[in-house]
């Protein structure tokens, strides 16, 4: 519940506005809470006199929580190769083993593996728990499921990170389920807190508008996603030491009651935007899908590929695989130029991580120049063509 | 065949914005609305009763007036709706959500078919469909993009990969959750919304489904929310003045050297 001491309220209201939930009202200048509360803390943080707080009962915490160590990744292996997410799961992986005094595993599972556990090791894994089996060829959630439960059962670590991608995202939730433990989806940000150990998981909530650190205080493992292409990879050391363990599964945990008829790759009709070093982007100052055009040539005159907002897309004036965004990529170029696009949040959360920024928008108070290395206030029907014309000049065409 | 569709109110969440300076909420105009997803998994479901027959039962969990979006569900096509309601569900984390929802869904009884969708634009977290179909120890399959078949109580489908799709078969019963490509959602008939006037709402509480108390609300949650905040960022917001032309020489000079 949560609780309101009405000596200490002095009615100002802060915490009514704070609830996204509509679950507090001021009657007779006292703070009241209704049914809609969902006891999610927002208020408790904002309230200057202390006076909100919520009571929890005390949980039993899992008898052998301090056995549990070590941090472990679920390393994605499709179509042939490790999925680059993994890497970034293992570089951060490697900073909280390191700050725990602990060792990094990785968990590698499919058919035809080849070295890809070295390629582990000499991304910082210390040990690679790998299971190459035809019967893994395709991603089934509960083969791979139950097989990541069980090394994670006999292994206990303290931390299990998985990348937030399509197959992250589906299977680790069931794991998490089965073991009882706490999960935090799509994290953007991790930390381990020096006096207890405890993960802190930070994620974009209500599409990227607020963030919020979530923590899994009495069950382990801490079990987090990951966004791809937030974390940084460690370097390379084809010395690096390791150990690759040849994991049994028994045969009846490899059963999938779902089953895979077919793998199909789509053609990109593009470049895969979250490759390129530079990316242009387009949005709602375009207009129309003719705008793209411009965004298209000047893509080519600098050599990257094209973005467009939520906005642009949902108006069909480009197709989804464009979309950078919360609802769409998550890119970091070494450029990221933004044509008439405002800056809502869930477009920034997918771009903000872009060495350079830069922001050509008519209105001088779009956000997008919050998060721009280089702004320009102007209209990008001027702008963008002469950008073109000059770096054209420039290399002498 | 019968069908259960999991829908969740929530706040629309692209009007909802966190001030960095007081860290408040600028809550005004938000409205609370059906979770976009879940119409999708609607919509599929009363499209599977139109052409196979069955009923089709929605079920949300939250306060006493997420009974509007139940409503809005029954116009929409659904036949029953229930809503799973107490405070003592209040601060359930998904682990503690699946595990009432499950508990909800037993007593409602029979069922073929769990439709969700793929998440709540609240959280975004994804993780109570396959958090739920663990719960009733039945396969799943996340983001749904399209259903091709049925036979031999099997469903065939497509699972949107990051790198394409895979060709599915899930025996029945099973839970999906589906993608927006699924569908296009129907607007409310006329005689939809005569229904829902009528449908009396069933309401299961903690006691009704027989749950354990330790297991729901905040005290069964198994992660807490440590703070929340604004997002920070940190452009240097260098604007370049001048003409037009002055404006894009000063940027080349500085982007230059990355092109």
């Amino acid at each position: 519940m949560l609780k309101i001491d009405i000596e200490a309220c002095i009615g100002c209201g802060v915490c009514v506005e704070t609830c996204t939930y509509d679950a507090i009202e001021l009657i007779d200048d006292v703070a009241v809470v209704n049914e809609k509360c969902n006891l999610c803390g927002s208020c408790v943080d904002t309230c200057e006199v202390e006076a909100l707080s919520i009571e929890r009962e005390e949980k039993d915490v899992q008898a052998d929580l301090a056995e549990w160590s070590g941090i472990m990744i679920f390393a994605e292996y499709r179509h042939g190769k490790v999925a680059p997410v993994s890497f970034e799961l293992l570089g951060i992986g490697r900073q909280l083993g390191d700050q725990q005094k602990a060792p990094l595993s990785a968990v590698l599972l499919g058919s035809g593996l080849g070295d890809a556990a070295k390629d582990l090791i000499a991304y910082g894994a210390d040990a690679v728990y790998q299971v190459d089996d035809p019967a893994l060829e395709y991603f089934t959630d509960e083969a791979y499921g139950n097989i990541l439960e069980d090394v994670i059962r006999e292994q206990k670590p303290e931390v299990v990170l998985a990348g937030a991608t399509a197959i992250g995202r589906s299977f680790i939730p069931l794991v998490a389920t089965s073991l009882a433990t706490g999960l935090t989806a799509d994290c953007t940000e991790l930390a381990i807190r020096s006096e207890d150990g405890v993960l802190l998981q930070t994620r974009p909530a209500f599409g990227g508008n607020i963030m919020a650190t979530i923590e899994c205080p009495y069950t382990r493992p801490q079990m987090a996603t990951v966004r791809p292409r937030v974390m940084k990879t460690a370097p390379y050391d084809a010395n690096r030491g390791g150990e690759i363990i040849n994991y049994q599964p028994k045969p009846e945990r490899m059963q999938s009651r779902v089953k895979v008829l077919k793998n199909v790759l789509e053609e990109q009709d593009q470049v895969n935007i979250t490759e390129g070093d530079i990316i242009v982007s387009g949005g709602r100052g375009l207009d129309n899908e003719k705008g793209f055009d411009l965004i298209k040539q000047l893509a080519d005159a600098v050599g990257g590929a094209v973005g467009a907002s939520r906005a642009a897309v949902d108006s069909q004036w480009i197709s989804y695989p464009h979309q950078v965004g919360q609802t769409g990529k998550t890119v970091n170029p070494k450029l990221y130029i933004a044509c008439g696009i405002s800056g809502a949040i869930q477009h920034v959360v997918g771009m903000q991580s872009s060495e350079t920024i830069v922001a050509i928008n008519k209105d001088p108070d779009a956000p997008i120049f919050d998060v721009a290395t280089f702004g320009i206030v102007g209209d990008l029907f001027e702008v963008v063509p002469k950008l073109i014309e000059k770096i054209k000049e420039n290399r002498g065409e | 065949m019968n069908i259960i569709v999991c829908i969740k109110q929530v706040p629309d969440a692209k009007d909802v914005r966190l001030d960095p300076k007081t860290n408040t909420m600028a809550r005004e105009g938000v409205e609370s609305i059906m979770n976009p997803f879940d119409r999708h998994a609607l919509e599929e479901a009363v499209r599977l009763k139109e052409q196979h027959g069955g009923k089709v039962t929605v079920i949300s969990m939250g306060p006493p007036q997420a009974e509007a979006v139940l409503r809005e569900a029954v116009s929409c096509g659904a036949d029953e709706a229930v809503l799973v309601s107490d405070r003592a569900f209040a601060g359930a984390d998904t682990w503690a959500t699946t595990y009432t929802l499950g508990k909800a869904i037993e007593k409602v009884g029979e069922f073929d078919l769990v439709i969700c969708g793929k998440q709540a634009i609240d959280g975004d977290t994804a993780q109570v469909g396959p958090g739920l179909a663990r719960r009733l120890d039945i396969p799943y399959v996340s983001y749904v993009r399209k259903i091709t078949d049925f036979l031999n109580g099997a469903v065939r489908l497509h699972r949107l990969m990051d790198d394409g799709y895979d060709e599915i078969e899930m025996p029945l019963p099973g839970l999906l959750t589906v993608v927006k490509e699924i569908n296009d959602p129907r607007i409310p008939s006329l005689k939809g919304k005569m229904k829902a006037k009528k449908l009396v709402i069933q309401t299961f509480s903690a006691e009704d489904i027989e749950a354990d108390p330790k297991q729901i609300g905040l005290s069964g949650s198994t992660t807490q929310v440590v703070k929340v905040f604004a997002p920070q960022f940190k452009g240097e917001r260098a604007m370049l003045e001048g003409t037009v032309d002055e404006q894009v020489e000063q940027l080349l000079e500085k982007i230059e050297p990355i092109l």
